[in-house]
């Protein structure tokens, strides 16, 4: 006179059962799709139709792309592709949903505009989308700060990259460098310490983790750089001292040149090679330096790293 | 094999959304049916006759205790072959006609393909329905519905019936069919269980009876033995207008009526009373023992309040 | 035995959706389907075939959307609560053929609806294009593939059914399925989180139905093939899942107490 001990038996167990292989299934379809459903964003890629299709859940549908947009971009990122040609209108139709969505805008400055396979390679495309962002914000001062990020970084126009400063500078609240880089710009546009500020403020005010997390590497970069230099520097200093290279660093420290171990931003300890050139001593982990590389070094596919 | 062993049946509910209230609809029921029995279940409205009924049927999963039929388990579908099923103002698919419901029961219970028709037409004609074979059952008077009912339960020609109230509903020749179909399947051999709270029907058709109240059983026996108890009285008529002095003692209760004199005294005074009647030249008309009626008996097992609420003849 | 037994519930439950006047809806569709393509074809704005298809299949998926939950909340509870069910089980019918067999017969009813629909489809786009293309073929698997996704609707409609009132059951059904169209968002969103949130939001997000790969209605509105491992592992999928559902029906229901 109680259920059935067979029938809950068996049922539990194809319940258990099928509840496990679906989602193996599930996985194994994820994989599968991954080209083909991006592609579908483009069969709608009017953010005008997509707002009424959205039936007034327009900020709703706006987060799903934008979540779309990263794991896009953070996928292929992972693989090392040089093709992001889906990042744009993924970011457009975001924005065309939800304008406010700033942390969008902030995504297309930072991975939009830079060549692969750091970014998508669309400075032109950033820049409209800096734009509207700002005819829609005008009182976000990111917005205009997103805009001279891309001028100065990618298209290395100094001039429009410090009226975007100045105006975005005029905002209350704004981060009290575009101020000052406003004022540099024209004659210190090129100087390691104006790239320095941009990246500070990038970090300061990004409410992207990855943007974050690649502000940092590149300020990283900008110190391994800096640092190289000096290196080198000091040991050309030597060799014109004494007229031989220094074996180590405690040659530089007894010759008066240098205080302690130089040690990169990682903790590590910089190489001194035999032929008086400085190297970090893992460069994987350095991705964007341009100085203190191995000879004949290949960097790997970069990777959206952790935030810290 | 008995029919139906009842063995420590028992249900309660958990009643109540959050504060859960414990109701007990059956307490601990015991009782045995032998094949071939009509068996009456008796009690008020909410007595745990229906609770019963559908713990035997499977639709319920008893608390504790456990029930048998035909020595098989509830839930058996072989036992399930062999009983039919009766539940109270039942409720059919109303967009089906009378035969279709009764060909997808047939279909059910497993009848073979080439006898459905016949046995649905056979049985649409027992209970009293061969016109309305095409008619959708949304179309259904209540009387028409019940009958409906006894037809999908003797369908399969089971040995055990189990109904639920088969008289509600039914207009008075509508009840004297059911009664003579009831009697009808006795004869066949079959067992019946059925529960009402009409107490003449059970007196007149049943061979044992049990009385539920309360959920709890307050009585079980044969009719005879429950009502002529402790009674044990006759009722003697005779031509004439007077009670003889002899047995003036004896007699508990007398009138006149017309020409006849009615008297009622104990059995054991009954000899003494016809032979004084045989002294006296009157002419005995009739010696009838006198029943307490299933009625007294079953208010007797009741508490009159109780018993004021639920009973009807 | 059993088959037999839940091949005549599942019968009964199709008759039922006929003589409760379902397949109507078929008239409503037809006159979509025709004012759209005769619309389409007036105006020629040189997309007719994409505008048939696009709406000719979303009105399909829509149309046994709703006929799939609404006489699916109601397969069990509607039975329970008009007692209709006490005279079923008290005959050999075991439970979980009850389940199955009503699961079968929305199903079945369903796919004769969803049949006479594509000829409609059909039927417009040969309105409108004047002629098949070799293209068209792959309507054909938009339209399995809409039935897969009845399937996995029916049987959590029926699942809540099982125990729940009908208004809820709409609701939890409805709301499934619009979750589960955006299932691969989710399981986007929950690989992004960290910790407990991750895992959490990943069951979740791998219990839900998903009806993104199912629907292929762009794709094929613009000709693009389907891949046979996109047909088989769907079919796999949705098996699968609508096991899993039924299994969770028959046990709900295998210990109910019927009122």
């Amino acid at each position: 006179m109680k259920p059935s001990r067979t029938v809950t038996v068996t049922a539990g167990a194809v319940l258990v059962l099928c509840m496990m292989a679906s989602a193996l299934v599930l996985r194994h379809l994820d994989r599968m799709r991954t080209r083909t459903r991006l592609q579908e964003v483009l069969y709608i890629s009017s953010p005008k139709v997509l707002r009424r299709l959205s039936l007034g859940y327009d900020g709703l549908l706006a987060d799903i792309y934008w979540t779309r947009a990263v794991q896009y971009f953070g996928g292929k990122h992972f693989i090392g592709a040089r093709n992001y040609d889906l990042l744009a209108p993924l970011l457009e139709i975001t924005t065309g949903l939800d304008p406010h969505l700033t942390v969008a805008y902030e995504f297309g400055a930072n991975f939009l505009a830079p060549q692969p396979p750091e970014g998508a390679g669309m400075p032109q495309r950033a820049i409209q989308l800096a734009e509207y962002g700002i005819r829609n914000n005008p009182d976000d001062w990111r917005l205009y700060y997103s805009l001279g990020f891309i001028c100065y970084m990618e298209l290395h126009d100094y001039p429009r990259a410090a009226s975007a400063f100045a105006r975005g500078a005029e905002v209350p609240g704004a981060h009290p460098f575009l101020r000052i880089m406003a004022a540099q710009m024209a004659e210190h546009g090129g100087d390691l310490r104006m790239a320095q500020m941009l990246w500070v403020t990038t970090y300061q005010s990004a409410q992207d983790q990855n943007v974050r997390a690649n502000a940092v590497a590149h300020l990283r970069a900008l110190q391994v750089d800096a640092d190289v230099t000096n290196l080198e520097h000091l040991v050309a200093v030597y060799h014109q001292n004494t007229g031989h290279l220094p074996s180590s660093f405690a040659d530089l420290q007894a010759a008066g040149l240098l205080n302690a171990i130089p040690i990169d931003p990682l903790g590590q300890a910089y190489k001194l090679m035999p032929d008086g050139r400085i190297e970090v001593p893992a460069p994987d982990d350095l991705p964007f330096i341009q100085k203190g590389l191995p000879s004949g070094y290949k960097p790997p596919p970069p990777k959206f790293l952790p935030s810290d | 094999m008995a029919a139906i062993e009842i063995i420590g049946l028992s249900k309660t509910y958990n009643v109540g959304f959050w504060r859960k209230r414990l109701k007990c609809a059956l307490r601990s029921l015991d009782l045995t049916i032998a094949q071939g029995e009509i068996f009456g279940f008796l009690g008020p409205n909410g007595a745990g006759k229906t609770t019963t009924l559908k713990l035997l049927m499977g639709l319920v999963f008893p608390s504790s205790g456990m029930a048998r039929i035909l020595g098989m388990e509830i839930n058996d579908p072989r036992m399930k072959a062999r009983i039919g099923f009766l539940p109270e103002q039942p409720y059919f698919y109303d967009y089906l006609t009378a035969t279709e419901l009764l060909e997808y029961y047939a279909q059910l219970s497993g009848v073979a393909a080439g006898d459905r028709r016949r046995r649905v037409s056979k049985v649409l004609e027992q209970v009293g329905l061969p016109d309305a074979a095409k008619v959708q059952l949304r179309k259904f008077s209540k009387g028409m519905l019940q009958r409906v009912g006894i037809a999908q339960a003797i369908l399969h020609d089971p040995e055990v019936l189990f109904f639920d109230e088969p008289m509600s509903g039914l207009d008075p020749i509508g009840r004297r069919q059911v009664r003579d179909l009831m009697e009808e399947l006795k004869r066949q051999g079959k067992t019946i269980f059925f529960s009402t709270h009409i107490l003449s029907d059970a007196e007149s058709l049943c061979d044992r009876v049990a009385i539920i109240h309360l959920g709890e059983l307050r009585g079980v026996g044969a009719v005879e033995d429950l009502t002529s108890s402790v009674e044990g009285r006759v009722e003697i008529v005779w031509l004439g207008n007077s009670v003889p002095a002899s047995v003036r003692t004896i007699v508990t209760e007398c009138h006149a009526s017309g020409d006849t004199m009615r008297a009622v005294l104990p059995e054991t005074q009954q000899d003494a009373m016809i032979d004084a009647l045989r002294r006296e030249h009157l002419r005995i008309v009739s010696i009838t023992p006198v029943r307490t009626s299933l009625e007294e008996y079953f208010v007797r097992k009741l508490k009159p309040s109780e018993a004021a609420a639920g009973v009807r003849s | 035995m059993s088959g037999a037994r839940v091949a005549h519930i599942a019968s009964n439950t199709f008759r039922e959706a006929v003589r409760d006047r379902v397949l109507y809806n078929l008239i409503a569709f037809a006159v979509l389907m025709s004012g759209a393509a005769i619309l389409v074809g007036q105006i020629s704005i040189g997309i007719e075939r994409l505008v048939v298809i696009n709406l000719g299949l979303t009105a399909v998926s829509l149309f046994g959307l709703v006929i799939a939950i609404f006489i699916g909340i109601g397969l069990v509870s509607k039975e329970i609560d008009k007692r209709t069910l006490y005279t079923v089980l008290s005959r050999p019918v075991r439970r979980w053929e009850f389940i199955v067999g009503k699961f079968f017969g929305l199903v079945g009813t369903l796919a004769v609806n969803t049949f006479f629909m594509a000829l409609g489809v059909f039927g417009a786009l040969l309105w409108v294009s004047h002629g098949f293309q070799l293209a068209d073929g792959w309507v054909l698997v938009a339209l399995y593939f809409i039935i897969l996704q009845f399937l996995i609707i029916t049987a959590l409609a029926l699942l809540f059914s099982s125990f729940s009132s009908p208004l809820l059951s709409a609701v939890f059904a409805f709301a499934l399925f619009v979750i589960g169209s955006f299932a691969e968002d989710l399981r986007g969103f929950a690989a992004m989180a960290q910790g407990a949130v991750h895992w959490l939001a990943a069951g979740v997000a791998y219990l839900v139905p998903n009806f993104s790969s199912l629907n292929v209605v762009s794709s094929v509105a613009h000709g693009q093939p389907i891949s046979a491992q996109l047909v088989f592992s769907n079919t796999l999928y949705a098996l699968l899942y609508t096991a899993m559902a039924v299994s969770g029906a028959v046990l709900i229901f295998e210990r109910r107490n019927l009122k």
